[in-house]
């Protein structure tokens, strides 16, 4: 589909929405609209794409109330404001978004929270993405290290890149809009993706990437949707096993359930982002003991987490139930640049060699 | 031995005035901020108790100076009975001097400690005597005397006394020094606000280094004095029996009788045919172990409660809200005084009311108001049995939030009126967890708590429906026009979502362009008379429809139209201005009416 095809559809689906409320106050109705409950207790699992996605459950919300009517009119501002952006070819940030509703008087924002959740909910109900309607995140995606070459259009021509050989020790950042990047060739064997820019340099600087042909990638945290994107992609077009490398702590591991399973803000891409096959290497709380890592004692929120987790579905397995039960029994934490404690190079040359054979993967 | 005699040497007789000066916390002295509060809470209390005993309306005045660095002279005045003047250095200068102490009966103040406390308090921190004036009629002359406590042997010590001219023809006045600060002062204003609460028959004038305050009273009636009245077999301790016996004439069947309450002819044989004793002894003649054996029947035999009518001075549920209306803005007030019951003998009665809303805090933990015997208590509030109750109500059944107490805007006050208050401790902070009374404050405030329920179910409803309101008539519109915009459509009109919504009369005032328009729409089935006023500065010269008269004062001008308007028909009204100001649907019932202002 060309640019110009998928900004008609992105406006025709846009103003289908409003074109519903009108017709519903033509004929005398309160407008509103119907969109799947986003809470932990409406996530599914679907068997045919392995992932989390939301379920049946549905709320309904009616300008009957002064709330949800100024919801509603939020939702016809941000609407109207879209369907110019698309029409004159601009493009926004998420945050300008957020101020440029402050002349929409009544139906000004309260804080950027409620215009991102509003732009969820629009990407729900056209089953579009944010991109679509030409509005990008303003962090940054992570970074790609590694054997692989691709071509990124920009809107300054078309490049192509290899992501060891054309780029600096930051690596390949990856764009907000990844539709724009196909991948053109690969030496590599897997993906690595990596929780914390110290790991992800130290694997860089101790050739991990060429002595087993891995694609690094800097999660950056929490990993921005960009980024799922690519790891889904990378595993789905070139074929390539992904595994995550995180702290070993409940936060962590969420990091990894977002990766691999889909999170639940944004459920209903969850298609589009997660990677099902995507596994994950440690720190694993038996490695705590095993390697004898230098640690800290679980917080009080920690152990919450951990006990918030068991009862989560996607943790649902008996490798997940394990690993958290001997946490909470040992009530200890390790980050990932622990191993540094059994010098520099033991990370890359010790620990996920040896793991990562015990996967299956090298 | 040597030991022993030279510890004889220091063993001597300690009086109650060099008690209490070692343990001046006990009566509320534990610090000199406190001082004051106590002392004007004693004189208060006593002059209240003296005003209610002569069924006179008290008029009472408070003042507090600074005399000099960190000393202040308080003044207490009443127009009570006066004190005879033998009596006056007894009652100022003699700790556990009092009328009320041998009584059972309803009162403030009993033991005869607070003000003569004061006294000694005074003569430790300034040594400066009492000063108290004091006339029990127009016939009789003042005294005035000017007095102090023996510490040793807890005598008074007069100074001066002498007959003077007093422009009061009777009353009692009090003035001492002592070094305080008044760090406390905003306590001891609320110290006062509650005691005019639950004394709603008195007068209260308080002038605080010059700051003048008056708590009026809202209540001409002087509540009836409670009356003593006999001990009750169950209320009574084996010292009390015995010391009454000691001094009876009579064989026990009469001595019973007339000695207790509630006890007849039928209940004294029941008693001393259960200890096993002959009617006609003498009671004087019992031994302890027989006088034993009688407490234990008597206070086996079921005997009815004690007259709590006559004892008792309960406020009054119509006293208590007018008290509390007075002094507390509030939306919401109920009140409740309960019938009354028995702990160990002693009759005692519950009160209470709750307030909501008004200017009380919306945020945090309710207010939480404690009285006892018409006092109020200022300290300890943990510690009483009071809080105990209010934390064991679940409010959240009766739609308050919680933790532990109350939060938001509600106030709680309970009154606990007995012949005996079972304090924790002589300071009269906080009442003890005594299981009867307990059980009799949970009961009232889950009343109160049902009352509460009830109103805010009906408030939330108004706020629905106004919320509702907002949302149809102001909303709706304005989504209408962006998405008539979005979809490059004619405008929509809602008023058919209003009326099918709404069925009632809806005025809309929007102003656009320096032109106000006021719409009042029909939605009703039938036609409705309605008068329409619009309050604001701008002066509607050019109003088409002319109002049917307008006010102006201040530069402002109430513009009425007076209209007949036919089912689902609409009555419009434009002129020239800014559109400020507000407006008013009158001569319509409150659930008929919408009244929305687009502007505000």
């Amino acid at each position: 589909m060309s640019r110009e095809e998928m900004d008609l559809r992105a406006r025709e689906q846009l103003v289908t929405i409003a074109r519903g409320w009108y017709d519903q106050m033509r004929d005398g109705l309160v407008p509103f609209i119907r969109l799947p409950t986003r809470t932990k207790q409406n996530i599914e699992y679907n068997d045919e794409s392995e992932v989390w996605t939301y379920g049946e459950r549905e709320s309904t919300r009616a300008a009957t109330s002064e709330k949800s009517a100024v919801h509603l009119l939020k939702m016809a501002y941000v609407i109207g404001f879209l369907k110019q952006q698309l029409a004159e070819g601009r493009s926004s940030t998420l945050r300008e978004l957020y101020y440029i509703s402050e002349g929409w008087k009544r139906a000004k924002f309260g804080a950027q929270d409620e215009s991102n959740r509003l732009i969820e909910d629009l990407e729900i109900l056209t089953d579009l993405q944010r991109e679509a309607f030409h509005l990008r995140p303003e962090e940054d995606g992570a970074a790609i290290f590694g054997p692989l070459k691709l071509r990124e259009s920009t809107q300054r021509g078309v490049r192509e890149i290899h992501c060891q050989e054309d780029v600096g020790e930051a690596g390949y950042p990856i764009p907000n809009n990844v539709d724009t990047l196909d991948f053109i060739d690969h030496d590599a064997k897997f993906v690595i993706a990596i929780e914390t820019g110290g790991m992800y340099a130290r694997l860089m600087e101790n050739g991990f990437d060429e002595e087993y042909g891995a694609i690094l990638v800097n999660l950056k945290g929490q990993p921005a949707r960009s980024t799922r994107r690519v790891l889904r992609r990378l595993n789905e077009t070139m074929d390539l096993p992904v595994v995550v490398f995180t702290d070993g702590d409940p936060w962590s591991y969420r990091i990894y359930a977002s990766v691999a399973y889909g999170s639940i803000k944004s459920a209903h891409m969850s298609e589009r982002l997660a990677t099902p096959q995507a596994q994950f290497v440690g720190v694993q709380p038996s490695d705590i003991t095993d390697y004898n890592l230098p640690s800290d004692k679980l917080t009080e929120q920690d152990v919450a987490a951990l006990k918030s987790e068991l009862t989560d579905p996607r943790f649902a397995t008996d490798y997940w139930r394990e690993q958290i039960n001997l946490q909470l029994e040992m009530k200890l934490k390790s980050e990932q640049q622990a191993f540094a404690s059994r010098g520099l190079d033991f990370v890359t040359k010790e620990y996920l060699p040896t793991r990562l054979s015990e996967m299956g993967i090298i | 031995m040597v030991l022993a005699e030279d510890l004889a040497k220091q063993q001597r007789s300690i009086s109650v005035a060099e008690f209490f000066e070692k343990n001046k916390h006990l009566l509320g002295f534990d610090s000199p901020t406190r001082g004051i509060i106590t002392t004007v809470k004693e004189a208060v209390d006593n002059a209240l108790d003296a005003c209610e005993e002569a069924e006179v309306l008290p008029d009472i005045f408070v003042a507090i100076r600074k005399v000099g660095t960190d000393v202040y002279r308080i003044t207490v005045e009443d127009n009570g009975p006066g004190i005879v003047g033998k009596n006056v250095p007894y009652v100022f200068g003699k700790l556990l001097y009092g009328s009320r102490f041998h009584q059972i009966r309803q009162s403030r103040g009993q033991q005869g400690i607070g003000i003569s406390a004061a006294v000694l308090y005074a003569q430790l921190t300034t040594g400066v005597p009492a000063l108290v004036i004091s006339r029990t009629g127009a016939n009789a002359p003042a005294h005035r005397f000017e007095l102090m406590i023996k510490t040793e042997t807890n005598e008074p010590d007069v100074l001066v006394h002498e007959e003077i001219d007093w422009d009061r023809t009777h009353g009692t006045r009090i003035e001492i020094e002592f070094r305080s600060t008044l760090a406390a002062k905003k306590r001891l204003l609320e110290y006062l606000r509650y005691t005019a609460v639950v004394n709603p028959h008195a007068r209260i004038t308080a002038d605080i280094d010059g700051e003048l305050t008056v708590f009026e009273r809202v209540s001409s009636e002087v509540p009836p004095c409670p009356k003593a009245i006999l001990p009750h077999p169950h209320g009574i301790e084996f010292g009390a029996l015995k010391r009454i016996a000691a001094v009876s004439a009579e064989p026990l069947d009469e001595f019973l009788v007339n000695s207790f309450s509630r006890v007849g002819k039928k209940t004294a044989e029941e008693m001393i045919a259960l200890a096993n004793l002959k009617p006609r002894r003498k009671v004087k003649g019992l031994e302890a172990e027989e006088l034993k054996r009688l407490l234990a029947a008597m206070q086996q035999v079921k005997v009815p409660a004690p007259p709590a009518q006559q004892c008792l001075s309960p406020i009054g549920e119509d006293l208590i809200r007018k008290g509390l209306e007075k002094e507390i803005p509030l939306d919401f007030i109920k009140s409740r005084t309960r019938p009354s019951t028995v702990f160990s003998g002693h009759s005692f009665i519950i009160e209470a009311a709750i307030g909501y809303g008004g200017k009380l805090p919306a945020e945090g933990s309710g207010q939480i108001l404690r009285f006892a015997n018409r006092v109020p208590l200022l300290y300890q509030q943990g510690a009483c049995a009071i809080t105990g109750c209010v934390s064991q109500v679940n409010w959240k059944a009766y739609g308050l939030s919680q933790a532990g107490l109350p939060a938001g805007p509600v106030l709680i006050m309970v009154h606990v009126a007995s012949t005996n208050v079972p304090f924790t401790s002589e300071s009269k902070d906080a009442i003890a967890s005594i299981p009867e009374i307990e059980r009799e404050i949970v009961l009232v405030l889950q009343e109160l708590g049902r009352e509460l329920k009830t109103y805010l179910n009906r408030r939330d409803k108004k706020k629905q429906q106004d919320d509702r309101a907002r949302a149809i008539c102001s909303i709706i519109p304005e989504i209408a026009a962006k998405v008539s915009d979005i979809v490059e459509l004619p405008p929509l009109d809602t008023s058919p979502i209003e009326g099918k919504i709404m069925r009632k009369l809806v005025a809309k005032k929007r102003t656009s362009d320096g032109t106000v328009s006021i719409d009042v729409h029909n939605y009703t089935a039938r036609e409705i008379a309605f008068t329409l006023y619009n309050l604001s500065r701008d002066d509607a010269a050019d109003a088409e429809p002319k109002p049917d008269f307008v006010d102006a004062f201040d530069g402002e001008y109430n513009k009425v139209w007076k209209c007949l308007l036919a089912p689902g028909t609409v009555w419009q009204v434009t002129y020239s201005g800014s559109g400020d100001g507000s407006i008013d649907l009158r001569g319509v019932e409150e659930n008929q009416k919408v009244v929305v202002d687009l502007d505000v």
